[in-house]
């Protein structure tokens, strides 16, 4: 997925990007309870606050490989783990990563009437698949994560029965068994 | 909503107090009468409210420590955050209750990122609740010389201290300052953190108020509308003497002061304000960590059904045999 | 939040965000797989004489409680109020500033604001105001008082079985107040209307029963014991002795069950076997006493007490000196705050001494059951074992706190003397992080079950965070700790956060280098893995 985003567009979301990120992340952050949001917001030790770190630490990055010419390599480990987080959380799957798409929106409300004038209706499309090409980065990540979690339940599962097993008196001469869990 | 509520609570009895005391014969109400019945109240629930915590033991010995036990004597011990002995618990209580050790607690700033600011906010915290706690008890420390006779020389010398800095006249007091700018930002954080919006009940808002209105009409009588104070000195050491008496004149500002103060004092036994005797016998502070150097004794230690080693060995001893493990009956 | 999935253009279209609370009262609980634990097992309740046994759980609308639940919920607390000043006190003087709120690493990890502290005890004060003060009876919901209904019940359950006695926010409490006292009593008071979960519940009857958790009878256990041994032997070249229910033995060891029946417990299992032989001490494994864990502690003090009322039964029947405990969390704050009153006086045994080094160990003194890390500590500091630290090489290890051993006994320094005597490479996690500001795995007091798995991530992702921290900054590839809970529950955390991160516990990382009389040259460690690693060859 390399392609790029026409310079005189670049140029100016670049200039616009701490409006444009800022503002994606306080809608990030806004799907969380209100009264949660201003800890969120706000406590910047990033022990603290994993959640509200690693969402804002990660925008303003995945902004500038999106707008940049970069091939989103970068971009998928951090949307990697904001996702995760995502994946645990009281979200169904469209709102756990429905803030990929929010950003199409937020930038199109910072820059239409800019772009508008000057015609770049085919360049706006271009930034608009990028973020689809987002989005489709962080629907693998959700699904990864969420099978991750299936795969350590099964696992947890399957280590108890075994328990179970022994526990009922079947006496354990298995070492590989015990080895591979 | 609550703070609308206690708001309003609060208006409600500045104004009682405004129209009572604007009234002639109700001198003796409010200048006698409130004070004597508020100070009971206030006594009494006081001791109410403590026997009857005390009523019910500490079964356990669960206190929270936050430092190094004593164990090995070469591993250096926290004497005060994890206090072994009764000297200890004393300078862990003392560290809680002067200056708050716990919340301070929270203004550990390490590793942080950002703008600088904001992870100040729980030290506002700890500063606010200190600079609040600590005028209130000066400014009442400072009071005694309007109920004493000669005026003891400590309160003098806190007086001077308070008015160290000699500006205006009457002297301002650093306390009047500060009560007021802590109040304020502890209504204002209660007012627009939401999180902590979300769990204030009227009763965290009003006491707030009430302590507002107590420190603004005392600020108010200090430096704006100047009262009579030979009046109300006679008035204090008449109710302290038991012989009171309600000199003429004294205005209502007085009054309205006074009022509050008596529903302070009638109020507190009745609500979170309990804070201040209650960590006193808080268990998780008040006992060292020397649960297994010392017994523990709970008073209803009732007995509970237990599985005994008889009945296990009944239920599996077959199995022990064969497993060659040693039984206690063949 | 997650409601009803939404239509395509309901989606697409602007939804509100932040939509205002009516105030925290009038949002019911939601139950959602993944958040929450399953119900008890009836048998089980039964076997317990646990009242109101039966199928039900959580997501059913009628829970089937009796008929006078309310009444035995409200006797139920008038009845605490009575007996724990504890529980009067912190119902009482909560002032609600807020110190708290942000601790809890269930609400960092969820976001949801019930799960701040303050909000958990105020679920309880709120029908506590409402039926025991003068105030709740006359202003009501002014005052912060609330009728006690179904839906309430509810509540408690979801968020007093999210919270894992952690006692973080207790820390930083003004006042001290311990949620992990008020969740005690409020399951309490659920388990008296017959809601409990089956995590907590099954165990409690397996310990009950056979002596640990696991349900494992006396001849398994045996076979647990034996076949350690054999793979000692098979590691190190040494046969060592295990004896069990031995009577005479100086010292009792009890250790929670998962040790020889866990991974990665087991290897720390190793590491005691191993060490004891070393020194060669005279003590015994027990059967009836199988168990260091006890999860009655985490349904009611009385079972806590039935539970525990093993360890000192058994050390008067084999006649031993004193008792000797492994690496648990929960168990050492029941032995250390709770055993000598609730199943004491210990006058039947002696005032621990080591018998390797003639060290008093005046801290348990009156208790008489000693942490093998204070054991150990004392053994390394008087030269009495030779350790081998660069046997541990292929390991760059952080140290987490249990939260246990931290805030209720301030067992600190000693696992870290351990962890830099028996490794070269350790780095310890941020400050806000470890010690007694610890962050808790998230699994404890009988959350650590795949049915709430999701809640389990959320808790522990401060932690996880702290540790992927480290990973990223030093290259740690181990997580040391001296819970049993820790060690089931933190591989499962770092494989879904971190990655490439092993959860081990200190004794095996003594075991590893502890340099045995006879042994043979080791190839592998406690786990089988190489010594070798890469560029870095080992004797």
């Amino acid at each position: 997925m390399v392609y790029s985003v026409k310079a005189s567009l670049q140029e100016i979301l670049l200039r616009k990007k701490t409006s444009i990120v800022d503002k994606w992340v306080q809608r990030f952050l806004s799907y969380y309870p209100s009264e949660s949001m201003k800890f969120l917001s706000s406590q910047k030790d990033r022990f603290a606050n994993p959640v509200g770190y690693t969402i804002s630490s990660s925008a303003g990055a995945i902004f500038d490989e999106l707008v940049g010419d970069g091939d989103f390599l970068v971009t998928e480990l951090l949307l990697k783990d904001v996702v995760r987080i995502r994946a645990v959380q009281e979200f169904l799957p469209s709102q756990a990563i429905r803030f990929v798409f929010d950003l199409k929106e937020i930038m199109r409300s910072e820059i239409e009437k800019e772009a508008r004038e000057k015609g770049w209706r085919d360049e706006f499309s271009e930034v608009e698949s990028r973020i689809d090409g987002l989005a489709l980065i962080a629907f693998d990540s959700y699904m990864e994560s969420r099978e991750k979690l299936f795969k350590i339940r099964i696992d947890e599962v399957k280590a108890r029965s075994f328990q179970t097993i022994v526990a009922s008196g079947a006496g354990i001469n298995n070492r590989e068994k015990r080895n591979g869990d | 909503m609550n703070a609308i509520f206690s708001l309003v609570a609060v208006i409600v009895i500045i104004a009682a107090a405004f129209l009572g005391a604007s009234i002639p014969r109700l001198d003796f109400l409010f200048g006698v009468v409130f004070p004597y019945a508020a100070i009971t109240v206030f006594l009494a629930g006081i001791i109410y409210r403590v026997i009857k915590w005390s009523a019910s033991p500490v079964p356990f010995h669960i206190p929270t420590v936050a430092g190094q036990q004593k164990s090995l004597p070469w591993i250096k011990d926290s004497p005060l955050e994890s206090p072994h002995n009764t000297w200890g618990v004393i300078g862990r209580m003392a560290l809680e209750i002067l200056f708050f050790r716990s919340l301070f607690r929270n203004t550990k700033m390490e590793m942080k990122s950002g703008p600088k600011l904001v992870y100040g906010s729980s030290k506002y915290l700890w500063l606010g609740a200190i600079a609040f706690h600590w005028s209130m008890l000066i400014i009442v420390l400072r009071h005694l010389r309007l109920f004493m006779q000669p005026i003891p020389s400590f309160v003098l010398g806190l007086d001077s201290l308070d008015g160290f800095f000699q500006v205006g006249l009457p002297g301002l007091y650093i306390t009047d300052v500060l009560i007021l700018i802590a109040l304020s930002y502890l209504i204002l954080r209660r007012l627009t953190v939401r999180r902590i919006r979300y769990f204030s009940l009227a009763s965290d808002y009003f006491p707030l108020f009430l302590l507002f209105s107590i420190a603004g009409t005392g600020v108010l009588m200090r430096y704006f509308y100047r009262i009579d104070l030979v009046n109300v000195k006679e008035l204090a050491v008449g109710l302290f003497s038991f012989h009171p008496a309600v000199p003429q004149g004294t205005g209502v500002l007085f009054y309205v002061h006074l009022f509050l103060v008596c529903t302070l004092l009638a109020y507190f036994p009745f609500s979170k304000l309990m804070h201040m005797p209650g960590i006193f016998l808080s268990p998780t502070r008040n006992l060292a960590n020397n649960s297994r150097m010392k017994r523990h004794v709970n008073t209803w230690n009732h007995p509970v059904r237990v599985h005994t080693y008889e009945e296990y060995e009944d239920e599996f001893r077959e199995k022990m045999r064969e497993a060659g493990l040693p039984l206690d009956k063949e | 939040m997650a409601g009803p999935k939404l239509k395509p253009e309901e989606l697409a279209s602007k939804i509100k965000y932040n939509l205002p609370p009516n105030g925290w009262m009038d949002q019911p609980v939601e139950f959602r797989e993944g958040t929450f634990n399953y119900s008890g097992n009836p048998k089980n309740v039964e076997y317990l004489q646990l009242p109101n046994p039966r199928k039900w759980q959580p997501t059913d609308p009628d829970w089937q409680l009796p008929e006078n639940w309310k009444e035995i919920i409200l006797e139920g607390l008038r009845d605490r109020l009575h007996r724990f000043r504890s529980l009067q006190i912190f119902m009482d003087i909560c002032v609600r500033c807020g110190a708290c709120a942000d601790k809890c690493h269930f609400f960092i990890g969820s976001g949801d604001p019930k799960n701040m502290p303050v909000m958990r005890a105020e679920l309880l004060r709120a029908v506590y105001r409402k039926d025991f003060t003068l105030a709740g009876k006359i202003f009501g919901k002014y005052a912060g008082a609330r009728e006690l209904t179904l839906d309430v019940v509810k509540e408690w359950f979801y968020y007093f079985y999210q919270c894992t006695q952690c006692r973080r926010c207790s820390v930083f409490c003004p006042y001290g107040i311990d949620t992990a006292e008020i969740t005690l009593l409020v399951r309490e008071l659920l388990s008296l209307i017959g809601v409990n979960i089956d995590w907590i519940v099954t165990p409690v009857a397996n310990s009950f029963r056979t002596g640990n958790h696991l349900g494992i009878q006396p001849h398994g256990f045996k076979d647990s014991i034996d076949f350690a041994v054999d793979e000692l032997e098979s590691i190190t070249g040494v046969k060592v002795e295990a004896p069990i229910n031995k009577k005479g033995a100086e010292i009792l060891f009890i250790t929670p069950s998962a040790d020889y029946f866990g991974s990665p417990h087991y290897y720390t299992l190793l590491g005691y076997l191993a060490l004891f032989h070393e020194i060669g001490l005279d003590y015994t494994w027990s059967t009836y006493a199988s168990e260091g864990g006890n999860f009655g502690s985490f349904l009611s003090h009385d079972m806590m007490k039935s539970l525990n009322a093993k360890m000192y039964a058994e050390a008067r029947r084999l006649g031993v000196k004193w008792i000797l405990g492994g690496e648990c969390g929960h168990m050492w704050r029941v032995v250390h705050q709770y055993m000598n009153t609730l199943n004491g006086p210990a006058d039947f045994l002696e005032e621990p001494v080591s018998p390797v080094t003639g060290t008093k160990f005046g801290n348990a003194r009156s208790t008489k059951m000693v942490h093998i890390c204070e054991f150990t500590a004392d053994l390394i500091k008087n030269g009495k074992i030779k350790l081998d630290k660069s046997r541990n090489d292929n390991r760059r290890v952080t140290f987490h706190d249990s939260c246990n051993p931290a805030r209720a006994l301030g067992l600190i320094e000693e696992p870290r003397f351990i962890i830099r005597n028996a490794c070269n490479n350790f780095f310890e996690m941020p400050e806000n992080t470890i010690k007694e500001q610890t962050f808790c795995c998230g699994s404890g007091a009988g959350l650590g079950t795949d049915e709430n798995l999701e809640m389990r991530m959320r808790g522990g992702l401060p932690r996880a965070n702290a540790v992927k921290f480290v990973k990223e900054k030093h290259g740690v590839n181990f997580l040391g700790c001296i819970c049993a809970i820790d060690k089931a529950t933190l591989p499962p955390l770092m494989e879904y956060w971190v990655g490439g991160v092993d959860v081990g516990g200190v004794h095996e990382l003594v075991g590893n280098a502890l340099i045995m009389k006879g042994e043979k040259e080791r190839t592998t460690d406690l786990r089988g893995d190489p010594l070798h690693i890469e560029g870095n060859r080992h004797v």
